[in-house]
């Protein structure tokens, strides 16, 4: 039984290109990751808006990356990628509702 | 499972009615992104809400040197997570948090080789990866739990309270570092994570035990690691904006 499974099975060798694609894909993370960072000490807080801005940036970065390659949806059908993708701008409404609302308690607090 | 292998009689049909996998995916994959999906709605709520309470607070706004915990604004992330282990007393902010980011990419790539080495049928090196990304996975809970431990234990100077008492470190009700709700979000956000990263190595693990037994050659495809491999990198994912939001931003 067990030598008839291991007759079956052929292991295809590896493709080269492919295994150098993935640490190509893993350096990039891990450079952004560096530069985060970097910028988190070398850019001083009181350029507070200029540094959240440069972090989203590169989480997006960071996120795109992941998605597309390591979870494979750039290789996916069109479909696939717009279903998973469009329900996200949900997500953009709820930051905006959630940080106006957040500003507004502030005021209502503070001011 | 259903697989592509299935679809012989199915010929000619539309493909939605059964001619062809729906999107050229299976029902499996399928799923796990639409729950992939749901549980980034999940996160999302709870990094918009931390966005919420963290701006219905003072910010600190004097110079970094001069920082110090207070019931009076939000703290700087970087002034509360600045130990590391071994190290006791020395100021290395975001250092171990920054480690424990690099194990997680890391465990993530180790994961997409154990699929690529699927995909070849190569049993012996699925297991070898594999069992990278489940000791990738127990390595960053360790961190955590060293983490947690820290967090709840405090610090030796301690944070003074609005009634001018000294507590130290932090629960679900009170802490050291600044409002309330900073160390509330704190265990709910990361802990959240934790438990997402506990569950991905618990399914690792099922997965490798069905590879080393010979379940998924005998099945004749390793669908079942790009599947877990899936939840893996949005654990992944997701711990990278966490990083942002929570310790960066």
């Amino acid at each position: 039984m067990e030598q008839e499974t291991a007759s079956e099975v052929v292991v295809q060798p590896v493709d080269k290109a492919k295994i150098n694609k993935i640490w190509k894909v893993a350096l990039i993370l891990a450079v952004v990751t560096a530069l985060e960072f970097l910028v988190a000490f070398t850019l001083p807080h009181e350029y507070a808006s200029l540094r959240v801005i440069i972090f989203v940036g590169m989480t997006i970065v960071k996120a795109f990356y992941i998605v597309a390659e390591f979870m494979h949806l750039a290789h996916e059908t069109k479909t696939l990628i717009w279903s998973i993708l469009i329900p996200c701008v949900f997500v953009i409404w709820l930051i905006a509702a959630l940080l106006i609302q957040g500003g507004s308690i502030f005021s209502a607090l503070y001011n | 499972m259903a697989s592509s292998s299935v679809t012989l009689e199915g010929q000619g049909k539309s493909v939605w009615g059964g001619g062809m996998a729906p999107l050229n995916a299976s029902y499996g994959k399928l799923m796990m992104w639409f729950f992939l999906l749901s549980d980034a709605f999940t996160f999302s709520a709870l990094l918009i809400a931390y966005g919420l309470i963290r701006y219905s607070h003072p910010a600190y706004d004097g110079a970094i040197a001069d920082f110090t915990f207070s019931q009076e604004y939000w703290p700087i992330p970087e002034m509360v997570f600045e130990a590391a282990p071994f190290l006791h007393g020395i100021h290395l902010p975001l250092v171990f948090v920054g480690i424990m980011t690099f194990i997680l990419i890391l465990s993530s790539v180790t994961m997409v080789l154990a699929v690529e080495a699927g995909h070849r049928m190569d049993k012996v090196a699925v297991e070898k990866w594999m069992l990278w990304t489940i000791i990738g996975g127990l390595t960053f809970l360790g961190c955590q739990a060293w983490e947690w431990g820290h967090f709840i234990a405090g610090t030796e100077e301690g944070g003074k309270m609005l009634d001018g008492s000294i507590f130290y470190g932090a629960n679900l009700s009170q802490n050291q570092y600044g409002p309330k709700n900073f160390a509330a979000l704190f265990f709910f956000i990361t802990g959240f994570h934790g438990f997402h990263v506990f569950s991905g190595v618990m399914l690792n693990f099922i997965i490798f035990y069905q590879t080393v037994v010979g379940i998924l050659e005998k099945r004749g495809h390793y669908e079942m690691v790009e599947k877990v491999g899936l939840y893996w990198h949005f654990v992944d994912l997701v711990w990278v904006f966490v990083f942002t939001f929570f310790y960066l931003v």
